[in-house]
């Protein structure tokens, strides 16, 4: 029998048994378009992850000190106080480190500021001009601090656009912190929040003023950032940043190091594989209701073969070959998932579409999703489809045909 | 115009031996459980012939009527049709051996109940790639007296005419051999004189038809009657 005659043959049976043919499709349609869907939720997540997190800028570093040791008690990344000024100074020789384009160190804390008109509570850093580039960030008025300031102690501030509306204050106006006087010399510009915070909340001092009037602790300093010349170079800023580092604090033995050093790369990795994780638990969910779609249409072809045993029995008789029974219930089999799986694309598209406008949710479909989803269903139920197909070839004829 | 067409196509000339069994013997089962359905059995059948195959039910008939009709092979023993060995074929060989050279008639007609009565004689010529398909199942219509019948479903027709559709459905691709398998079993006694007519005219135009039956009443369709008995052929007994 001819391809065509065995699929149009097939198409026959399928539009007899239109409610079941229906039916069976919707479980592939639904496999489909849910692989479809939670995969480009996922995606879509993933990608605002990343886009946050490349928006803090992705050739920043951070540098943290590292664990205290007390009376035999550590206590934890970050809680030592082994990061200095003298680490600043040290990162921005640019013989050492040629790599490195900027360097803030960061001492901050909560404070109250009370204004003219309102008070507030928000953190307060202690920096020096390199917080704006390693921050990446502008300002919308007046100008940050410079060197100068942060040697002479100068009480200058800068606030975040939150903080200032919220305390009623412009440039030339004076915030009270701690009862100490800074005159507010600019206004950051509007970064929105990133996920990990209101960016638009915050201050800025120079780190000498922070350290000498606000939190103590002359020289030591809590976070250093930095700054690398490109992208590119993050590799080699970081190994420049570690070795000054050691160099400084008398370690030659790596292990021994008392700072940490920390990418964003590597928050963005780590991120990208906890979004990454989600998506696969979610798409497997999807995968399985895929599946359990394709043990429904091998069920129904099954139901089909036992059917229509006499009709088997009397096709052989007319001289239908096992090769020609095979096929058509294969292709009946196919043709129900490969249906399936393209209402199923048709429907996931329709949901990438609707779900964003409908609940806030953002989706983004990329192709190959889709690919796959449609290739799993077909091969599912080619799968599916030759145990049935099989029996059907291989009725006897005269069993068949006895079969009523 | 049926006469010449069905004389011009067949296969084998009149009066040469169409079907040669030797020593057939079919065994059903192994060991204690074996039941020997059909044992040496030998019969020549010519071209242009009729036959009724007669004998009760346990006989060895529906065997016979299997073998003869490539539906199964036998345990051992030789069938030559056409000339051809066909008790060595396999599954797929035989279905061309089917579909070629034999047309069925079934007890319960066999059609398929969704399709009218044109696309179900057009069934056996599917299997077979003919072009042509409609014009050869309306002619084979015609010639079992349904020409005005051939968009009625199975259920739209009478018992008789169904039975009829079945024939036109055997006849259509020309076969060396029309085999009917009690044909008149589930038809009234008029459809069965229509049905029995229509399998005589057919022989005089040079079909060789073996009609399988235990029914005393439908051996005269036939000019020549063997008789099974247990498994074994008594020619020419009486019933």
């Amino acid at each position: 029998m001819s391809l065509f005659h065995t699929i149009e043959t097939g198409m026959r049976s399928l539009l007899g048994h239109r409610l079941r043919s229906v039916l069976t499709t919707l479980g592939i349609l639904f496999g489909v378009a849910a692989v479809i869907s939670t995969v480009g939720i996922g995606q879509a997540s993933s990608d605002s992850v990343a886009a946050r997190i490349t928006s803090l800028g992705t050739n920043l570093l951070t540098i943290s000190p590292g664990s205290t040791f007390s009376g035999g008690v550590f206590g934890g990344t970050g809680s030592g106080n082994s990061l200095t000024m003298a680490d600043v100074t040290g990162l921005l020789d640019r013989q050492n480190a040629p790599d490195i384009a900027a360097v803030a160190p960061v001492s901050q804390g909560r404070v109250s500021m009370v204004s003219a008109t309102g008070n507030w509570s928000t953190t307060v850093s202690g920096s020096t001009a390199g917080w704006l580039v390693t921050n990446t960030r502008t300002l919308d008025s007046g100008s940050f601090f410079n060197a100068t300031d942060v040697a002479t102690r100068a009480q200058v501030i800068v606030l975040g656009s939150t903080t200032a509306s919220n305390l009623g204050v412009g440039i030339g106006d004076l915030v009270k912190v701690k009862q100490i006087p800074f005159e507010v010399i600019g206004v950051l510009s509007p970064a929105g929040s990133q996920g990990f915070g209101n960016q638009d909340d915050l201050a800025v001092v120079p780190i000498t003023t922070a350290q000498g009037q606000l939190f103590g602790g002359a020289g030591s300093v809590q976070r250093i950032l930095l700054s690398a010349t490109s992208p590119s170079t993050i590799g080699s800023a970081y190994l420049e940043a570690n070795q000054v580092l050691l160099q400084t604090h008398h370690i030659t033995d790596q292990s021994q190091a008392d700072f940490t050093i920390t990418t964003q790369t590597q928050v963005l990795s780590t991120a990208q594989a906890v979004t990454q994780t989600l998506t696969i638990l979610l798409a497997s969910v999807a995968a399985i209701s895929l599946l359990v779609g394709g043990i429904g249409v091998m069920n129904i072809m099954l139901v089909s073969v036992t059917e229509r045993t006499s009709e088997i029995g009397l096709r052989k008789a007319l001289g239908a070959t096992p090769g020609d029974l095979f096929r058509q219930f294969v292709i009946e089999a196919g043709t129900l998932t490969a249906v399936g799986g393209l209402l199923g694309v048709a429907t996931g598209l329709a949901a990438g579409y609707i779900v964003p406008r409908a609940a806030n949710i953002a989706v983004t479909i990329t192709p190959l999703p889709v690919l796959v989803a449609v290739s799993v269903a077909v091969a599912v139920g080619l799968v599916f489809g030759v145990y049935p197909a099989l029996r059907a070839a291989r009725l006897a004829p005269i069993d068949a045909l006895r079969a009523q | 115009m049926a006469v010449v067409e069905a004389a011009a196509s067949a296969q084998v000339a009149d009066g040469m031996e169409l079907i040669q069994l030797e020593a057939i013997n079919k065994v059903y089962g192994s060991g204690d459980a074996a039941v020997l359905a059909l044992q040496d059995f030998s019969l020549t059948v010519s071209a242009g012939e009729s036959l009724a195959v007669m004998g009760p039910s346990g006989s060895g008939k529906s065997t016979l009527m299997n073998i003869l009709g490539c539906l199964d092979t036998p345990s051992s023993g030789r069938y030559w049709f056409a000339g051809e060995d066909v008790s060595r074929l396999n599954e797929t060989q035989l279905a061309h051996v089917r579909n070629r050279r034999i047309g069925f008639v079934f007890q319960q007609f066999q059609l398929l109940p969704k399709m009218s009565a044109w696309r179900n004689v057009e069934l056996p010529l599917l299997y077979r790639n003919v072009e042509d398909r409609r014009r050869l199942a309306l002619s084979a219509l015609d010639k079992v007296g349904l020409g005005n019948r051939i968009d009625h479903r199975p259920n739209q027709l009478s018992g008789g005419q169904q039975q009829r559709v079945a024939i036109a459905r055997a006849l259509v691709t020309n076969p060396d051999l029309i085999l009917a398998d009690e044909p008149t079993g589930n038809l009234d006694s008029a459809s069965s004189r229509d049905v029995l007519a229509v399998l005589r005219d057919l022989n005089e135009q040079g079909h060789t038809i073996i009609v399988i039956t235990h029914d005393p009443e439908v051996a005269p369709v036939a000019k020549r009657t063997v008789h099974v008995r247990d498994g074994r052929l008594v020619e020419g007994v009486a019933a």
